[in-house]
């Protein structure tokens, strides 16, 4: 029978740690919606997400309540809109209708956000493909808690050069069209390499084609909880500290997993995943850059940060693998910057650069993440930094990805606000010598050799 | 039979126990296990209950239990047992 001790550390984890659940996402497929006519394919999928989602918020918090764990987001991901829309958008416009609607079926609903607002176009881009990622900018401008995503590449296709270009020029588009909120249109817009299907975390979830009609994925959370404990192994060895990111990480994941198998059943809709991810928020000890400083580097970002980052996310994945039997999405440990106060810090203090963070990411979860740069970058600069991304993914048959946000009117020096769990950022200086002939070319990069595995 | 666990947890005083009891015979709950220390004047305790009969008043107990901790300056809470038995029991 379960004891008084472990009832008071779990409660202390979730009080004074930020043990959370971070989010259940009900992944929706809108194939089923699809019609000839904008406005008819519009009424059909918030008829769609309605029915399907209309009791995520309420269950959530009823399982919150009676587990006595927090349920920080309540979110959806939907089929990527470049597939839905492509028989009634005809224009860029038609498809701002659609994140209109689907804003509005977010906001009726209550989740906070919505992924899927994406294309798919690792090889090529179909005609809709282009529509959609045209229609980005302004999509992203008059909508909320739209999210959406571009995967430009993967092991298996290679990099879609000419969607890298057009990601550039989006990317800056998008910080034009919302310059009056410090460019926060890029806040909801990533660009992937190897994106997974089944990824609850935004802004790059949506619900692959590979996925059944409804799915429920949750993600977890839990730095401070890894932090607080590494406190306790301070100066001992490498065995000591792994088998305690393990042992806290199989504990964390066992949460998610009790708290995705209620919400399955409770909303009698198949579970699908536990993504495994330490994912930080810009609360004080919830700070995967401080876990990188208890584990020994003074800041993250020093020499040795990305061999301590290597052995979190690994030892994260094989504590967590063993608490859940289906483990997907991104699982890792996550970056970014304006969502970590850690990794605020380091960047403030010039520990952190981008170089350096490109680094980190071919041994984590995700990619250069949240991170503010001058609203002066050429797009062609934005779309090499996007090109060295994939290049890691790629070539390391990981997902990676880019949210970067080129504030319009800042420069290096200057600080942004975003506000909520997007948190703040030091605007961070961007390699000044251009790569325009690189990214000029039209085509695609082959596949690498090693992903022909047949 | 669903078990859930109440902790209180706050400065000892006196009755603390009589009264958490009170409440919950009040609402027809059954206590199963009982185990309390108090650690520097601080009082922890932990209570196995058969929630069983509260299916969609879950939330009502727990606010409940909140407000009777609130009266006597302890933190009282109540979750369904799983969350302790799935995180430390393999």
């Amino acid at each position: 029978m379960i004891n008084i001790n472990e009832v008071l550390e779990t409660n202390k984890m979730i009080e004074k740690e930020n043990l959370d659940v971070r989010t259940i996402t009900l992944g929706i497929s809108l194939l089923d919606c699809v019609s000839d006519n904008v406005d008819v394919l519009c009424a059909n999928i918030r008829k769609k997400i309605v029915a399907v989602a209309g009791n995520l918020a309420s269950t959530a918090e009823n399982i919150s309540m009676e587990y006595g764990i927090p349920i920080v987001n309540k979110r959806i991901s939907i089929t990527p809109i470049s597939l839905v829309g492509a028989s009634a958008c005809k224009t860029p416009e038609d498809y701002v209708k659609v994140a209109v609607a689907l804003d509005e079926a977010a906001k009726e609903v209550g989740v906070n956000f919505l992924g899927g607002y994406s294309a798919i176009v690792s090889k090529g881009m179909t005609e809709s493909d282009r529509l959609l990622i045209e229609s980005i900018p302004e999509a992203l401008a008059v909508t909320e808690r739209v999210c959406s995503s571009v995967n430009v590449g993967s092991t298996k296709t290679g990099i879609n050069m000419d969607a890298v270009r057009l990601m550039g020029e989006t990317v800056k588009r998008t910080a034009e069209a919302t310059r009056d909120r410090d460019s926060l249109g890029c806040a909801k817009l990533v660009v992937l390499c190897n994106a997974p299907d089944d990824n609850p975390f935004m802004a790059g979830a949506f619900h692959g084609v590979t996925e059944t009609d409804a799915i429920i994925n949750v993600g977890v959370s839990g730095p401070g909880v890894v932090k607080y404990a590494l406190e306790s192994v301070r100066g001992a060895s490498f065995e000591v500290l792994c088998e305690t990111i393990k042992k806290t990480a199989f504990k964390i994941t066992r949460v998610g997993q009790l708290v995705a198998q209620e919400a399955s059943r409770r909303l009698g809709i198949p579970f699908g995943i536990i993504d495994l991810s330490l994912a930080p928020t810009p609360a004080i000890g919830d700070s995967v850059a401080d876990i990188l400083h208890e584990i020994g580097v003074e800041k993250a970002g020093a020499p040795g940060t990305t061999a301590a980052l290597a052995m979190l996310n690994d030892q994260v994945k094989k504590g967590g693998v063993m608490a859940s039997s289906y483990v997907g999405g991104l699982s890792g440990a996550f970056i970014p910057v304006s969502e970590d106060q850690g990794m605020i810090e380091a960047a403030e203090c010039g520990a952190l650069t981008i170089e350096k963070l490109e680094a980190m990411t071919c041994v984590c979860s995700v990619g250069l993440d949240m991170i503010a740069i001058p609203g002066d970058t050429p797009a062609t600069s934005i779309s090499g930094i996007i090109a060295d991304e994939a290049a890691i993914g790629m070539v390391n048959q990981k997902t990676t990805a880019v949210r970067i946000i080129p504030v319009i009117g800042k420069k290096v020096g200057d600080s942004v606000e975003f506000g909520g769990l997007l948190g703040h950022a030091p605007v961070m200086p961007v390699n000044g010598f251009g790569c325009s002939d690189f990214v000029s070319r039209e085509g695609r990069i082959p596949a690498p050799i090693h992903s022909f595995k047949n | 039979m669903n078990r859930s666990i109440i902790t209180v947890v706050g400065k000892d005083t006196v009755g603390i126990i009589a009264r958490v009891c009170t409440y919950l015979a009040e609402q027809n709950i059954n206590i199963l296990d009982i185990t309390q220390t108090i650690v520097s004047g601080y009082f922890n305790m932990m209570m196995i209950v058969d929630t069983g009969s509260v299916t969609e008043d879950f939330h009502r107990l727990t606010s409940g239990l909140e407000e009777l901790g609130d009266s006597i300056g302890v933190q009282i809470k109540c979750q369904r047992e799983e969350i302790f038995e799935k995180m430390h029991r393999i």
